[in-house]
């Protein structure tokens, strides 16, 4: 794309230094909703972008905070900042990089919702990173663009970090919450959905750190704007993480409905000599694996195609390639070993199913099974599904199934030694 | 006043501040890496500081610590060098680094070297996939992130850090 919207700091230099973001227009956005705007007018205008929570659920944003109801207060916005899918790294990008544009869009977020306390949760590695954000949060102050009345309304906001510890769990939206009241980790039951019942209790809206980054240009430049990029069910942009089997990883700024082929070969620079693609997941660890023929490569990259065309959500478009010289009853070893550690052992299907999984894949890959190991995998996966409380429990099975489904003879060759 | 407080009065305000004070329980999680800073473990004492700082009871202090893999109970190196072996990092050549990282150390993966200073670990992505090899190093209350790492720019790093530890004591 010639020009970034969401990886601007690619465009400008130095932009994550608050005089430059304000050079190019920072903060004039929010200061002109606050001043001009009414908080249904800046929701109204995300509402109509149809951006969606790039998270992974894909969730539309501007109805999600249109969720929250009016005579429960306070509100509070919480961005996640818990970036621990495998094979993501889109969001750090944003808050090392472009740090004021994310603060921008929490800051407009909170606004439209009338919170006046909002927190970034940020997993316990982003340590350096929690450092320079409370850096950026008190220029903000200093500023007289974070505090109270602010622009002389009576309109006040104050935003804090939240580091997390090393637990991958804590993305999920309502164990983030849970961790951020000083609990452990572990998901809360739906309903009541935090938009009711969220943050102490309170209705509160949870928005990842690149969807929030959409925001500012989007109350910029207008909803029709925002949509002469992707496509009409999955508009704008989206940062797509490639990683795995590639000569050129990184992070990648496309509109929605790019490609396979494109990001893999014209961006990524193919696979290193010689090999073929063998596979992809395009969310992460916690995608199915799709076997990576003509159809699947020329498949545009939104979240209706893939599922529809692939049957493979685009979760948070984390796209690990993995080449012809990868074992997939090695990868799925792989898979279950995070998922096993990263249980947060709330439910039983999840806690035992992905510990007998990871016994019986480390067999296979250790060449210690028999045939009927593979049967039995298949088994305990499938024995897992709709069982659980959270998402990671389907999560911890979708290369397990759809990898034995694809790619059974790399088990096969596994287990007949 | 415990101990805790009286060395950090200023930060556990701080700390103390970011929250509702009817929810000050959310300032469990930064008041344990504050207590970990110093030693780089969490020694049961500071359980009790925190919990009396709360108003909580030591078990709920305790359980959170257990939970967060971040957070330590039991003393080892002074340094963690956290090798990410997870898929996309496997995928290119994590598994034989952390290999190579351990003979050029003489441990095994969760060992510690023979000075005390480093204990290597195995860890989950580190949302810096693009980068592999990749570490992140945790100690003196700090952690950092080193990306498209080789042995010698490892075993640079660990010298540096092996004359920052000698130099303190030479001075002390
Ligand atoms: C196991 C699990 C892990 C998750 N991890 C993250 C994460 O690291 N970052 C994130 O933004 N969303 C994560 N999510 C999704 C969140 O629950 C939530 O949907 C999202 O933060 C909402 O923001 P969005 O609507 O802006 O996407 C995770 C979900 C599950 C089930
Ligand atoms: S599905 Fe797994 S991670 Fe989710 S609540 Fe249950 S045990 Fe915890
Ligand atoms: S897999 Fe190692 S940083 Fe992501």
């Amino acid at each position: 794309m010639k020009e970034h919207i969401l990886l601007r700091h690619r465009d400008i230099p130095d932009l994550h230094r608050l005089e430059v973001y304000q050079k190019h227009g920072g903060f004039e956005t929010f200061r002109r909703a606050v001043t001009t705007l009414k908080p249904e007018e800046v929701l109204n205008e995300v509402k109509a972008s149809g951006l969606r929570g790039r998270g992974g659920a894909g969730f539309p944003t501007g109805v999600k905070w249109s969720f929250l109801p009016n005579n429960l207060w306070p509100h509070y916005v919480v961005a996640n900042a818990d970036e621990s899918e495998p094979g993501t790294f889109k969001d750090r990008e944003i808050l090392e990089s472009n740090p004021y544009q994310f603060l921008e869009g929490l800051m407009l977020a909170s606004y439209a919702v009338q919170a006046n306390l909002s927190y970034v949760y940020l997993r316990g590695e982003f340590w350096q990173i929690a450092r320079h954000l409370d850096a950026c949060i008190a220029e903000l102050e200093a500023a007289g663009l974070l505090g109270e009345h602010l622009f002389g309304t009576d309109y006040s906001l104050r935003i804090y970090t939240h580091l997390g510890a090393g637990a991958y769990i804590c993305g999920e939206e309502t164990a983030l919450l849970e961790s951020l009241e000083g609990k452990l980790g572990q998901p809360r039951l739906r309903p009541p959905f935090p938009a009711v019942y969220g943050l102490f209790g309170k209705p509160t809206v949870i928005n990842n750190v690149e969807t929030l980054a959409n925001v500012p240009p989007i109350v910029e430049r207008g909803a029709s704007w925002y949509r002469t990029y992707g496509t009409e069910k999955s508009p704008g942009v989206k940062i797509f993480c490639l990683s795995g089997c590639v000569n050129h990883p990184g992070n990648y700024e496309l509109p929605l409905g790019t490609t396979f082929r494109e990001l893999i070969f014209e961006y990524g620079g193919g696979v290193p000599a010689g090999r073929k693609v063998k596979a992809i997941m395009a969310a992460g660890a916690s995608s199915s694996l799709i076997a990576a023929d003509e159809n699947a490569l020329d498949t545009p990259m939104d979240y209706e195609s893939v599922q529809e065309k692939l049957g493979a959500p685009l979760g948070s478009a984390s796209v690990i390639v993995i080449d012809d010289s990868v074992n997939i009853a090695w990868l799925v070893s792989k898979t279950i070993e995070f998922f096993k550690h990263e249980s947060c052992g709330k439910c039983t299907p999840c806690r035992e199913g992905t510990f007998w999984m990871n016994r019986i894949a480390q067999r296979i890959e250790h060449g210690k099974s028999a045939p009927e190991d593979v049967q039995l995998l298949e088994a305990v996966a499938s024995q897992i599904q709709n069982k659980c409380l959270c998402a990671l429990g389907e999560f911890s099975i979708m290369a397990v199934l759809s990898g034995i489904q694809k790619f059974r003879t790399d088990f096969e060759a596994k287990v007949n030694g | 006043m415990n101990e805790l407080q009286r060395e950090y009065p200023e930060e556990i305000e701080r700390i103390l501040a970011k929250y509702p004070p009817e929810n000050k329980r959310s300032a469990v999680m930064p008041l344990l890496y504050l207590a970990q800073r110093r030693q780089g473990y969490i020694p049961p004492q500071a359980i009790q500081e925190i919990a009396q700082i709360l108003e909580l009871s030591t078990t709920e202090v305790a359980s959170v610590a257990g939970f967060y893999s971040l957070f330590h109970e039991q003393p080892e190196g002074r340094w963690r060098i956290q090798v990410c072996t997870d898929l996309p990092c496997a995928l290119r050549g994590a598994d034989e680094f952390l290999k190579r990282l351990c003979e050029a150390l003489g441990v095994a993966v969760g060992g510690t070297t023979a000075d005390g200073l480093f204990t290597v670990e195995e860890v989950k992505c580190l949302a810096a996939c693009h980068r592999a090899p990749v570490f992140q190093l945790q100690g003196d209350g700090e952690i950092k992130y080193y990306e498209s790492q080789s042995i010698d720019t490892v075993l640079a790093l660990v010298e540096e850090l092996r004359c920052k530890a000698e130099s303190k004591k030479e001075g002390a």
